[in-house]
């Protein structure tokens, strides 16, 4: 099923800026109450959420979350955002010590997001799992292992600047259920959850998200943003209820500009990959188009196609670079020959062109080798 | 008329006198200890350079504690820099100043000036007018021993009283002494019974000492604590199940009662309901006095949004200025109404949530045609940005421009940045506050700020309050 991301069910709140970082909330009326945080995710932190069996009650656990959910009470972190009606499910994990270097402190009862990283390194992977036919140029590598493991270059949160402090003076709507955040006025990532109870719990791992080279680029090189400041003609207020009046109209004036230009870059295509109950789950890619913004997330949807969940993350040029090989490459089958015909290039350019992409370990060593000779020649 | 130097010097004195009511060199919800440390050091460098005595005579307005030892302590490091009239004077207002601030914040000041190494005349004279005056010196050289022991060593002091010099200096060289507290701090070494009689932060070295279990300490030192400690005690100790330290809320001053209330979960506020409800309005209807009712139909625009929280160190510390204002306001009108940013109707159990709001609430207040409208907030306005600024702009150049409704903007909050408490809008003066009780000062103080009024008002505002607090404290020397 194909459809494409809208905000329908939020409304945009008034944005609240800190130097470079700009925090726009996204508040829910109505907030979902039969799709929750798995409880035990709140663990000890506090009863935040007190769920009967209710029919129909589903849970989910974002992607990444980490948690004791392994036997030998090693933490492990949940592989994909996963939907569940069953209390004590165990999610499929991945093991952390794989990703010793990024899983930092780890208190007892101390959950943590890893979500970016795995959509980096194993997202693609998903997507883009290897060649699916044979040919000769590719090396055992790449039909055995396929693109995995991979390192994507990405920055935690505390890394970027300000954006710690932004989180903290941020002040929190009452019914809040996502937040938009732009460094620069770059959108960096999305965020929506059904609950406010929820977010609160979930509003300081922003900072333990992973954020692209080029938000932290951004973060650290720009200026701070200005302020959306509210301004009101006054030439024709002339009773309390005109003002009244204006000051709606500049709220909406707000909404729709961040609805209709800053948030444009989201409304990407969609792809289901599970469905529980009335809800949803997709993964979406982009499609990588060169220098625009490219997100890719995962999203839970309701029946009405509102969306619930949803978790992005901009990609840097760099990997939007690669994105777009791969997106051309998979549409041909991996075919080198057909590929580099239909992007208008040679096939030894295709072929440099992959290794200077970070694919070089794909291509049997004898053909690149040839690629690289033919390129001399021509010099 | 007032010359343009004038009016920037009022100015600048009236920005001052912001940061000296709002500032305490401590962390603030969006600013850090440094950037407040550095930025106030700035604006007393500039003042004591600039205009010293209009510096000199801010001592005599209600500014917090930390900036009067500043401004003190600033004042007798450069005194070779004034004139003798001007030395006179500031030494008049120092030791009027120095009798109203707390005796550790005396000493602490006292330290600092031997640690600067400013060891003048007038500095040894103003250490020994203060110490003579003090009620217990006994007293102070228990409970404030290294510090008292400091500055008689700094002022080169003889003691008077033969005891305290041996007290202080060899406290081993007597057996016996015959002023009684000395005598109790000596047994209290070998003997538990005698700490109980000591203060409360003496005994509790000797308590560890002694190794006496905390509960049964904390439930025999209750009688000996002071107002404050007991307030501070009282949760620890119903932890423990003393049911003795309970503080007398009828006698605390406003603020600090709002600032306890504001500590209480929020289930004790609404158990205590009658208890804090009564404690606040009578700690109000006290500072209110004969002016109760006077300020006719009064609105306030209270914020209690995420940042009044303020920082780890001042904990809610804005939110109970607006509590306590709440209560104040409510004395003072005799039609008043209450707006929280949050929307929530029950002052009572205010806690900092959510965003500010605060155009749409003044909005709101102004629907209700108040005599005067007084908005208490940090002047961070966010929920849009601006728009308080623009309601109140629009309110005064078009709605209400015969000045119906007097508009004045508290902020209890120094900014750093900026060099003075945040602004809403230009055309509403903003005063910065730190306890209630000096609202109605401040709302006077205030109109200055609109820029109308210029230096010769000021300075013979600063010269009253100055002559009032010396009438004040001469009055009680010889009483």
């Amino acid at each position: 099923m194909v459809t494409t991301l809208d905000l329908t069910g939020l409304t945009t709140g008034p944005s609240q800026v800190w130097n470079a970082i700009r925090l726009v909330p996204l508040i829910r009326d109505e907030p979902v109450e039969d799709l929750r945080l798995s409880s035990r995710l709140y663990g000890e932190v506090g009863g935040l959420v007190k769920v009967g069996p209710r029919s129909g009650y589903v849970s989910y656990i974002p992607h990444g979350f980490v948690a004791t959910w392994t036997d030998d009470g090693t933490p492990a972190a949940a592989y994909g955002t996963q939907l569940s009606t069953d209390p004590d499910w165990l999610p499929t994990t991945m093991g952390l010590r794989f990703h010793r270097g990024m899983a930092r402190r780890q208190a007892k009862d101390r959950l943590r997001f890893l979500p970016m990283h795995l959509s980096l390194e194993g997202y693609l992977a998903l997507h883009f799992s290897g060649p699916a036919l044979v040919w000769e140029q590719w090396s055992q590598q790449a039909i055995r292992r396929g693109l995995s493991p991979r390192a994507e270059e990405a920055y935690v949160g505390a890394d970027v600047r300000g954006l710690a402090d932004a989180l903290r003076v941020f002040e929190i709507h009452p019914s809040q259920c996502g937040v938009m955040v732009y460094v620069a006025d770059a959108l960096a990532t999305a965020f929506v959850v059904p609950h406010p109870d929820d977010y609160r719990a979930l509003h300081p791992t922003l900072l333990l998200d992973l954020y692209g080279e080029l938000i932290h680029h951004y973060a650290n090189l720009l200026p701070p943003v200005p302020d959306f400041r509210a301004r009101i003609a006054d030439s024709d207020v002339r009773s309390l209820a005109q003002l009244r009046s204006a000051v709606d109209e500049q709220e909406d004036q707000w909404r729709h500009f961040h609805d209709s230009t800053m948030a444009a870059a989201l409304g990407e295509q969609v792809n289901s990959v599970y469905r529980m109950g009335r809800f949803a789950l997709s993964r979406f890619l982009p499609s990588f188009r060169p220098g625009l913004e490219n997100h890719i997330g995962e999203a839970i949807t309701d029946d009405s196609g509102a969306i619930t969940y949803l978790k992005t993350f901009r990609l840097s040029n760099n990997q939007v670079r690669r994105g777009y090989l791969l997106d051309r490459l998979a549409s041909n089958d991996w075919h080198l020959a057909d590929t580099a015909a239909e992007l208008g290039i040679g096939e030894a350019q295709l072929g440099l062109r992959l290794e200077s992409a970070g694919f070089g370990h794909l291509l049997r060593q004898d053909v690149l080798d040839g690629y690289r000779k033919q390129r001399r020649v021509r010099r | 008329m007032d010359s343009y130097e004038d009016l920037v010097a009022a100015d600048d004195v009236l920005l001052f006198v912001n940061a000296a009511i709002s500032a305490t060199g401590q962390r603030e919800f969006h600013s850090d200890q440094t950037e407040q440390r550095l930025s106030l050091d700035f604006l007393h460098a500039y003042m004591l350079g600039n205009y010293r005595d209009l510096y000199a005579g801010v001592l005599a307005l209600d500014i917090n504690d930390h900036n009067a030892a500043l401004i003190i302590r600033h004042l007798l490091e450069t005194t070779a820099d004034a004139t003798a009239g001007q030395r006179r004077n500031e030494g008049r207002l120092i030791s009027a100043r120095l009798a109203t601030l707390p005796p550790q914040r005396v000493y602490r000041l006292f330290d600092a000036l031997r640690r600067a190494g400013v060891n003048n005349r007038r500095c040894r004279a103003i250490i020994r007018d203060w110490l003579a005056a003090r009620p217990d010196l006994a007293f102070d050289a228990v409970k404030y021993r290294n510090g008292l022991k400091r500055a008689l060593r700094h002022a080169h002091l003889a003691s008077a009283a033969e005891e305290l010099g041996t007290f202080l200096f060899t406290p081993s060289a007597r057996v016996r002494y015959s002023t009684p507290v000395f005598e109790t701090w000596r047994r209290a070494h070998y003997e538990q019974a005698a700490l109980y009689e000591l203060p409360y932060t003496v005994a509790e070295g000797f308590a560890a000492r002694h190794g006496v279990p905390r509960d049964v300490f904390l439930a025999r030192i209750a009688p000996r604590l002071t107002r404050l400690e007991t307030l501070r005690l009282q949760e620890s100790a119903r932890h423990r199940g003393i049911a003795e330290a309970e503080a007398d809320l009828a006698v605390m001053p406003l603020t600090r009662l709002a600032t306890y209330v504001v500590s209480l979960p929020l289930k004790e506020r609404r158990q205590r309901r009658p208890e804090l409800t009564r404690a606040l309005e009578s700690a109000a209807d006290r500072v209110v006095g004969r002016h109760r009712g006077s300020w006719g139909k009064v609105t306030a625009v209270l914020d209690d949004s995420f940042s009044s929280f303020g920082s780890v160190v001042k904990r809610r510390r804005p939110l109970a200025v607006a509590l306590a204002c709440h209560y104040l306001l409510a004395c003072l009108a005799d039609d008043y109404t209450g707006l929280w940013t949050s929307g929530q109707p029950d002052a009572l159990l205010a806690r900092p949530d959510g965003p500010t709001p605060l155009g749409r609430r003044i909005l709101d207040a102004l629907e209700t045609e108040p005599a005067r409208l007084v908005v208490i907030s940090d002047g961070w306005d966010n929920a849009p940005p601006g728009m308080a600024a623009e309601v109140l702009r629009i309110w005064r150049t078009r709605l209400d421009p015969g000045r119906r409704t007097s508009i004045v903007h508290l902020n209890p909050v120094y900014d750093a940045v900026d060099f003075d408490v945040r602004r809403l809008s230009p055309t509403v003066p903003t005063a910065g506050i730190r306890d209630a009780e000096d609202l109605a000062t401040l709302v006077e103080l205030a109109q200055f700020a609109e820029g109308r009024t210029g230096l010769t008002d000021l300075t013979i505002y600063l010269n009253t309050r100055a002559a009032h607090m010396l009438n004040r404290h001469h009055g009680e020397r010889e009483w």
